[in-house]
């Protein structure tokens, strides 16, 4: 490995804090990742990214601002990239899947909010994420309450810019919608001093939709039994999806298509034909929050799809190419993003209906769903869920987990009993 | 010969069958060393071991074929004992179950108390102690003798015990809260059966099973029947031994 010590330190990470957070995740990955059976090889390439998370990706983000470029942070998937993308930025999706930093974190925020807000203020606090460290502004969104307000408080310590998020999808709420993306690009030809036109993000628009369908392609094939990929490979794409360079991504993730489509043809999987399939739903799970992936196919089930931002909410929905003019393009931008099924909106009786589709189509034999603690959104919402899948007969297992691993043996308990009841 | 123990947090149970017949069971202290405790209890040879509690995976490294959850062992335990069990109510050292069950005894859906051990054996056994009772069967007879009047209201084992004591302090008789005591964890037990909305036949398996108190106070407020069996701290090495011959039933 390089000796990237260098630049952390002039980024202004705590060394010490930072060496700690490097430390936990090796043996992590390699419990989680590498010792799963017939892997495909085109995995390389994402273990490889993994292992230079705070190396290569940071120098080129580095070297792209040593160019006069602008490196833009986003905590949800409601930001739309392709406008930090055609105004010649790189926007990185923040992670936050880690608990950091609880000490610091407390003295601003309560102590029983939901991990994810909790680690990203203890990410900044404790500067140990270079990512974060290389972010001009970051944006936030207004989609739930405890989000909301952290954002004033991380203000104090980076700029935000805030979009305000509608609850609803009435007509009202996508002129608002509209309005919070036509500011957005705005305030992204501010920070860039770049213009952006027709052009550049007509671009855009097509490079972020190729993503898409490169993990469209990937989704598409795990329909397949055996399933000719773990779901804790395919969770781990779709996380490196958000901070990865765009097009490299793509043909790496498009090459690994290719190789599983072969696999295919000769019938084989990562885990034996029939063995019991779930889908997983709920609040997204941010790198490296692999817990609940990795107790659900170690104990006997395969993952074919999530339905989660971190999973198919991210790449489900292209963004319409049709547009002739910035403005037209825009529209066809906020029209897509108002397409996801969050939780945060009301009704949200899209996700209901895709999670029935999502069980026919990928022959789920059960439905997990996952809501991080103390998160009002998703935990409510699994009522709804309840109530629908009970309606079509289809098994659920509700499950509200944090970062911590205390709960691990009760949880492992709960799921192997659930895969049980499957098989 | 088919074997299956049950590596609970505070005991451990072991149970071999032939032809579907226990002819072998043996209980024991799970102890510092729950592995060893295990492979004491292990006297004969066995065609195919079971593994099942939370020590099951330990097992199965160490000298168990297969494992299952308490879930599926419980269930399988107690259908086999009561063909026509539809719900099965599992109160061990750390945690409670509740596990529905279909007409053809396959789990339906299954609930499980959260993380401490409010409304455990844990629980009746802290306050057994706080209380000064010599043993746990002491508690439980002084509990049937006493009243209803008083109610814990209380359910974290640290707060409940502190409640106990105070009441005890202002001359409560010691029978009372010993009744105030099993009365919340029935209180719980019975929440928890009719979030999951439980059908009779209800068969109450686990250390707790063996508690009169409670199975009286539980029928009360159910309104139904408890059907206990034998050896209610069996069952899940029962229902493990059972698994372990279907194994060889089908390869
Ligand atoms: S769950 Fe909602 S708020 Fe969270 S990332 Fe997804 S869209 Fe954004
Ligand atoms: S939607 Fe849930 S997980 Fe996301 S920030 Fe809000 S409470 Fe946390």
């Amino acid at each position: 490995m390089n000796n990237y010590q260098e630049m952390w330190r002039t980024l202004g990470l705590n060394m010490e804090a930072h060496d700690q957070l490097l430390q936990v995740l090796p043996p992590t990955y390699h419990d989680v990742y590498l010792t799963q059976a017939n892997r495909p090889q085109g995995m390389e390439y994402f273990d490889f990214v993994v292992n230079e998370i705070h190396g290569l990706r940071i120098q080129e983000l580095q070297e792209h601002k040593k160019a006069g470029g602008k490196v833009i942070g986003a905590f949800c998937v409601f930001v739309p990239e392709e406008i930090v993308r055609a105004a010649g930025g790189i926007c990185i999706g923040l992670c936050s899947g880690v608990e950091i930093g609880t000490a610091e974190t407390e003295k601003v925020l309560p102590r029983n909010i939901c991990p994810l807000i909790k680690s990203f203020m203890g990410f900044k606090l404790g500067k140990v994420c270079p990512y974060f460290e290389s972010c001009d502004i970051v944006v936030g969104e207004t989609t739930c309450d405890g989000k909301k307000k952290a954002f004033e408080i991380l203000n104090d310590y980076i700029p935000v810019h805030v979009m305000e998020t509608p609850h609803m999808k009435k007509n009202r709420d996508r002129r608002l919608w509209l309005e919070e993306v036509r500011d957005f690009a705005r305030v992204v030809e501010k920070a860039t001093g770049h213009t952006i036109t027709a052009d550049n993000l007509a671009k855009a628009v097509q490079e972020v939709n190729n993503k898409r369908r490169a993990l469209q392609r990937l989704a598409e094939l795990r329909k397949q039994d055996p399933a000719p990929i773990s779901g804790k490979d395919s969770l781990l794409i779709e996380q490196i999806a958000m901070y990865d360079d765009v097009a490299r991504f793509t043909a790496k993730v498009n090459a690994l298509c290719d190789e599983l489509e072969e696999k295919i043809k000769a019938g084989q999987g990562v885990f034996p034909r029939k063995t019991p399939r779930v889908i997983v739903t709920g609040t997204p799970m941010a790198i490296p929050n692999w817990k609940v992936p990795h107790i659900i196919e170690s104990s006997g089930a395969v993952i074919v799809a999530e339905e989660l931002c971190t999973g198919l909410r991210y790449f489900e929905n292209e963004v319409a190419e049709d547009g002739q003019t910035k403005d037209g393009l825009l529209e066809n931008l906020a029209a897509r993003y108002l397409g996801i099924n969050c939780a945060v909106f009301t009704p949200n009786t899209g996700r209901m209906d895709r999670l029935l589709q999502l069980v026919e189509d990928y022959h789920a034999d059960g439905v997990i769903h996952c809501a991080l603690s103390f998160c009002d959104p998703y935990a409510v919402e699994a009522n709804r869920v309840e109530k629908t899948l009970k309606q079509h007969n289809i098994p659920l297992l509700k499950i509200e987990t944090g970062y911590d691993q205390e709960d691990s043996g009760q949880l492992k308990t709960r799921v192997e009993a659930f895969i049980e009841m499957l098989g | 010969m088919y074997a299956g123990i049950d590596i609970g947090s505070r005991t451990i149970g072991f149970v071999v069958v032939s032809g579907g017949q226990v002819t072998y069971s043996s209980i024991a202290d799970t102890g510092f060393e729950p592995l060893n405790t295990a492979k004491n209890l292990l006297t004969g040879k066995y065609n195919r071991i079971v593994a099942t509690g939370y020590g099951r995976h330990a097992a199965r490294s160490a000298f168990a074929h297969r494992v299952v959850t308490e879930i599926k062992a419980h269930a399988m335990g107690a259908v086999h004992i009561f063909p026509s069990a539809r719900t099965i109510l599992d109160i061990g050292g750390q945690d409670t179950k509740v596990i529905l069950l279909n007409e053809h005894g396959a789990v339906i859906d299954f609930q499980m108390n959260d993380r401490c051990s409010a409304g455990t054996g844990k629980f009746l056994e802290v306050m057994a102690a706080a209380l000064g009772y010599p043993g746990i069967e002491d508690f439980n007879a002084a509990a049937l003798a006493g009243d209803n009047g008083i109610k814990i209201s209380n359910m974290c084992t640290v707060f409940a015990e502190s409640e106990a004591v105070s009441l005890l302090h202002r001359g409560i008789p010691r029978e009372d809260i010993a009744r105030a005591l099993h009365a919340s964890v029935v209180e719980r037990t019975a929440g928890m059966l009719r979030r999951i909305g439980f059908n009779p036949p209800l068969v109450f398996t686990g250390g707790v099973a063996n508690n009169g108190c409670i199975i009286t106070l539980l029928e009360e407020k159910l309104g139904t029947e408890v059907l206990i069996p034998p050896d209610p701290q069996l069952v899940g090495a029962l229902g493990a031994a059972l698994a372990a011959q279907n194994d060889s039933a089908v390869g």
